[in-house]
């Protein structure tokens, strides 16, 4: 099989498994509005205000979303040794890679949707720039938490306190993604300037360690 | 070895020594800033210090995911944790100097520290990794980490010196062109700096080399006892 | 000369973070060898 159809099988495979068993999908669901509602209650800016911080604390709350979904990305193959059986086969875990990062994109991108037109109303937002932006900023910058995300998940999978060593691991090498992605959709709620370096930036980001995942996915699967 | 060690921590404490002289007292007032400048002479050679350890860590870390040699590994492991120890000085004494000169502890926009910020987040989660991994391959899985970090920093660099444009914000470190005295006890101290990054990685190398022989020795010990 | 005080805080912070890992690695170096020790017995 080829390695898109690989990658695309075993998505496939994965959203089924997860539309079927709705228990983790409805309580993260939950947890994102729950994040949502608190920062409400903890922030409550004016709309001129809000403008200049929703870009940085809608990020965060994404982030923490990004962590809970995260942190089980490889909860499955860990309970059913599929990675065992992986690393004894010759065929490649690349497409496995992709097609994890890929779901964790999708359902993160989901949260992301329900999450957002409630921050919109609770901060009484409105983009003076250009809204559309607002939507590579968005891709790119999901994408990059997700890609090394899922790396990262599955680096921590031998270590002690897995939960707190994806976060830790994650954070610091997200530094510049996140400055982009905070960044980016401020200029686009304030129309002060151009988020269009920031998403040159994102990008540069998300081919570089997109490239760097891929590539170094078997030797990371070997070592666990 | 044992000779070379003690001659280089006879070295080292004479460096150290004449350095601390020239900083404090050899070294002229700096015009603007006062006798307080006088932080730069152990700041800046130990961000240099501390980045020259990085590099050091990077490339044994490529090395050893071809080579997967273990004394490779060792001295990655070393170089990362002395590299912290010196950029955990650059990080304190960067904000003790920037109070009194500046009046702020921190300035999100200043470049070279903010970076140094970032490195240091990324080693130190390093170190946790390697700590808590319980995986019979850690050092991969370090080394892994390591290139991670080491692809990052020039995307860390970029993204703050870009958040400085639209953010104003004095420059810590202090720029300009240095009095050739300065730049002589500038020296003197990085030299210094440098023999006790040397003398100290050397010495927690073959702490590090022990050890796990012991832990070896240890295992098979244990090996052997339920066999029996 | 206020300022005289970050000076001094600044150099003792630096040798306090060296002094911090020395004696770290000394206490890791008295482990190690309790071990050798007690493998010797």
């Amino acid at each position: 099989m080829s390695f898109f159809a690989i990658t695309r099988a075993t998505l496939e495979k994965d959203i089924r498994l997860e539309w079927r068993s709705k228990d983790a999908v409805n309580a993260m669901l939950f947890f994102a509005l729950l994040v949502v509602v608190i920062f409400s209650f903890a922030f409550d800016p004016t709309a001129e205000e809000s403008r200049r911080i929703a870009g940085g604390l809608i990020w965060v709350a994404f982030l923490f979303a990004a962590v809970v979904a995260l942190n089980q990305t490889w909860a499955r193959e860990l309970r059913n040794q599929v990675l065992d059986a992986y690393r004894v086969s010759p065929a490649p875990a690349n497409p496995l890679f992709l097609a994890k990062a890929l779901g964790n994109f999708i359902f993160v991108a989901i949260l992301e949707a329900l999450m957002t037109p409630l921050f919109i109303v609770f901060f009484k937002l409105r983009a003076l720039g250009e809204t559309w932006d607002l939507l590579p900023i968005a891709l790119l910058g999901t994408w990059a938490l997700v890609v090394n995300g899922s790396f990262f998940a599955a680096m921590s999978l031998r270590t002690r306190s897995r939960e707190i060593m994806l976060p830790l691991l994650l954070f610091p090498i997200s530094v510049p993604a996140l400055l982009g992605m905070v960044n980016a959709t401020s200029a686009v709620l304030s129309g002060e300037y151009s988020p269009r370096v920031w998403i040159a930036l994102l990008l540069a980001y998300d081919v570089v360690f997109t490239i760097a995942c891929l590539y170094l996915f078997e030797t990371v699967l070997e070592a666990e | 070895m044992k000779r070379g060690i003690s001659i280089l921590a006879v070295v080292t404490a004479l460096l150290l020594s004449l350095a601390l002289y020239e900083a404090l007292i050899g070294a002229p007032i700096e015009r603007t800033m006062g006798d307080v400048q006088r932080i730069f002479y152990y700041h800046v050679p130990s961000a240099w210090t501390a980045f020259l350890l990085f590099l050091i860590n990077f490339i044994a870390s490529i090395v050893y995911l071809i080579r997967r040699n273990p004394k490779t590994d060792i001295l990655a492991l070393v170089s990362a944790e002395v590299g912290v120890v010196f950029c955990t000085v650059v990080i304190v004494t960067g904000p003790i100097w920037a109070r009194p000169v500046w009046g702020i502890w921190w300035a999100a926009g200043d470049i070279r520290l903010t970076t140094t910020l970032v490195l240091w987040l990324i080693y130190i989660s390093y170190l946790v990794l390697r700590r808590f991994s319980t995986s019979g391959q850690t050092p991969v899985i370090a080394a892994v980490l390591a290139i991670f970090g080491a692809l990052d920093v020039p995307l860390v660099y970029f993204s703050i010196w870009f958040f400085r444009t639209q953010h104003p914000s004095p420059v810590i470190g202090g720029g300009g062109s240095l009095d050739p005295r300065m730049a002589h006890v500038l020296l003197i101290n990085w030299a210094a700096f440098l023999c006790l990054a040397w003398l100290v990685s050397w010495t927690r190398y073959r702490l590090e080399v022990v050890k796990r022989e012991v832990e070896e020795a240890q295992a098979l010990e244990s090996l052997l006892e339920g066999s029996r | 000369m206020n300022s005289m005080h970050y000076l001094y805080a600044a150099y003792i912070a630096t040798w306090a973070i060296h002094g911090t890992y020395l004696v770290i690695l000394a206490r890791k170096y008295k482990k190690v060898r309790r071990e050798m020790e007690s493998l010797r017995k």
